[in-house]
């Protein structure tokens, strides 16, 4: 039997395929948005498994220190070396900044971690060209998304940075990507004031009569010196020993440290959950909106080009066609719009996803959804074309 | 005898005050072979018999025998009229109608592969219709690269293509001229005897009704069968 649907798109391929392309481009922006959340989901797992710890410990009653700021003392980091089930514990600061890249701004996300310790969490995992930090000062790894090449110089806050090494994929939660640089520069770059602000504490510090008693020598400038120092990090990482409870140790620190802890589990939780839970909710939006947008133009072409048959298919009828095999028809038509919409999206989405600023993650299986999704929406969208086409009087042939 | 008998035909359209009757008991009888001519003036209910010879409408009363079934008698006999109107009428329409997206051999096979004959079997009868409508070489060539007379031909091939007992044709000449529109009815002739299929031709076309050996004049909604100049042979019609 002739495949009427084939025989009519042939005819007519013309007209076919420029509708496929303008099916297929938004197509491919609905593939895009599900690529823009896969990636955000991604960016927040890839910053949890690269920073290579099991236990977060942070500020009580912080989501910190990806979610919310989290601000604990340098040394809690050897007392949770001491617990038990501990393997390594590091020093970790984050700190979101804007840096000047041949003239332009970049986004990125400082990280400060101890030198010489490679494969202590938070240190980058490994590295594409170039070393470690090895100095106490002024080294930095950077991300390649960064833009940064071995030997250039990133300025952070009032100091300058060597890129020593390069690595990839390491990102914060938000796709920014990661420059590390030594614990020390970035303690001071996180909470560093400038000169007026620090003249102005002083001031305000020696106008403080507690602080600057006339019968104690030397405490005022006690006071200042500790001023000036700053012993805070964002959070402690962890790496448990091989066959430790994350669950019990967490639960351990929690009661003997006062401090909050989050497993690899809670803080997923708090990135995917509540970080990103907006961004989500946003993007599914869109995605509702373009599916019924996408409905609705499928629908209205199927229509379109049905009502432009109507003669045709009152001949078909009159002459004993089957009203399954006219409705088949436009279904087949509806479907192979569809799928070459489709191809045309999915292969759109792949050619452009890679240019996006922010990582685009394409999966297969969202794909395969969003083809599934592609197919049963354009059969929906042609029952009001099959619902014309199947109210056609076949005595509107005769006249 | 098989073709076509209707006996009293009736339709009536709305109901009450705003009945309208189309069909006030039509008589008709056309033999395998024949051609008939069915004229009358506009709204004298030529279309609406031939909507009920079509089974595209249902008649309100009388008979309807079709190749020896009856078909219809104050009722539809047969439930299926969707396979009644593919397999036992043939229908040649004033434009010729032909599925745009099919090439000229596949417009006229399409009908006995609905008939459920197989792809080469379809396309072999086509092609043998086609050349007996002398359009055979034209087979591969959209109905869009046709010209009017090469389309009404194979649009007689497809009225043919499943050897109906009848086939309704409804101004089949009306967009030709003169020669070919004598063209068509010679054809239409030859096919009839050829193929033993009564064939009725609505037609206001003067060039035509001559040829015709019976003639049926219908006015408001009776028919009157009138003598035609009996010229219904393709050799008297060429003389």
């Amino acid at each position: 039997m002739i495949s009427l649907a084939g025989r009519d798109i042939l005819h007519g391929w013309g007209k076919f395929v420029l509708t496929s392309v303008g099916l297929g481009l938004l197509i491919g922006v609905t593939l895009t948005m599900g690529g823009v959340y896969r990636g955000m989901v991604d960016d927040a797992k890839v910053l949890l498994d690269n920073s290579g710890a099991d236990l977060w410990v942070v500020q009580r009653e912080t989501l910190g220190p990806y979610a919310e700021s989290s601000s604990i003392y340098d040394d809690v980091r050897r007392s949770v070396f001491e617990m038990p089930g501990v393997e390594r514990a590091a020093n970790v600061t984050y700190l979101a900044t804007q840096v000047r890249r041949g003239g332009e701004d970049t986004r990125v996300m400082v990280a400060g971690v101890e030198p010489g310790e490679p494969g202590a969490p938070g240190q980058p995992g490994y590295l594409t060209a170039g070393r470690h930090l090895a100095r106490s000062h002024y080294e930095a790894v950077a991300d390649e998304a960064s833009g940064f090449r071995l030997g250039d110089t990133i300025r952070i806050r009032r100091n300058s940075y060597t890129v020593v090494g390069l690595t990839r994929r390491m990102v914060s939660s938000g796709g920014d990507p990661m420059v590390f640089i030594p614990l020390k520069d970035a303690q001071e770059a996180q909470f560093l004031k400038d000169n007026d602000a620090i003249l102005q504490q002083r001031r305000r510090t020696a106008a403080n009569p507690s602080l600057n008693r006339p019968g104690v020598p030397g405490m005022l400038e006690g006071v200042i010196a500790s001023q000036g120092v700053n012993p805070y990090v964002n959070a402690v990482l962890v790496r448990l020993l091989p066959g430790a409870d994350p669950e019990k140790t967490a639960e351990h620190m929690r009661r003997w440290m006062r401090l909050e802890v989050y497993t690899r589990a809670q803080m997923e939780e708090i990135l995917l959950g509540k970080l990103i839970a907006t961004s989500s909710k946003q993007i599914a939006m869109l995605l509702v909106i373009l599916a019924v947008v996408s409905a609705a133009i499928v629908a209205f072409i199927i229509y379109t080009l049905t009502l432009g048959k109507i003669r045709e298919i009152a001949v078909l009828k009159l002459i004993g066609t089957k009203n399954r095999t006219i409705v088949g028809m436009i279904m087949q038509q509806a479907i192979a719009l569809g799928v070459l919409g489709f191809m045309i999206g999915k292969v759109s989405a792949t050619f452009w996803a890679p240019k996006f600023p922010k990582y685009v993650l394409l999966e297969v299986r969202d794909a395969a959804t969003g083809f599934a999704a592609v197919i049963v929406m354009c059969v929906f969208a042609s029952l009001l074309a099959i619902r014309v086409a199947v109210k056609v009087d076949p005595a509107e042939a005769i006249g | 005898m098989s073709g076509i008998r209707i006996e009293a035909l009736r339709k009536r359209y709305g109901t009450g005050d705003m009945a309208v009757d189309a069909l006030k008991g039509v008589d008709m009888e056309v033999a395998p072979g024949e051609v008939v001519g069915l004229i009358g003036p506009s709204g004298s209910g030529k279309s609406t018999l031939l909507k009920c010879l079509g089974a595209v409408i249902e008649p309100t009363g009388g008979k309807m025998v079709l190749g020896g079934s009856t078909i219809y008698e104050d009722g539809w006999k047969i439930s299926d009229l969707r396979t009644l109107r593919r397999d036992n009428i043939g229908f040649i329409f004033q434009a010729p109608y032909l599925i745009p997206f099919l090439d000229a051999l596949d417009n006229v096979a399409l009908l006995p592969m609905l008939s459920g004959h197989s792809d080469a079997d379809s396309r072999k009868r086509a092609m043998e219709l086609l050349e007996a409508l002398d359009v055979a070489h034209r087979a591969a060539a959209m109905p869009s690269q046709l010209s009017g007379g090469e389309q009404q031909r194979v649009s007689i091939a497809r009225a043919l293509a499943n050897h109906p007992p009848v086939i309704l044709a409804d101004e089949p000449t009306a967009p030709l001229d003169s020669e070919r529109a004598l063209s068509v009815v010679r054809i239409l002739h030859s096919m009839a005897q050829q193929y033993e299929t009564a064939i009725i031709v609505v037609t206001h076309d003067e060039k035509i009704i001559p040829t015709f050996r019976r003639i049926y004049r219908i006015r408001d909604g009776k028919t009157v069968e009138e003598a035609g100049e009996g010229r219904s042979t393709a050799g008297e019609i060429a003389e």
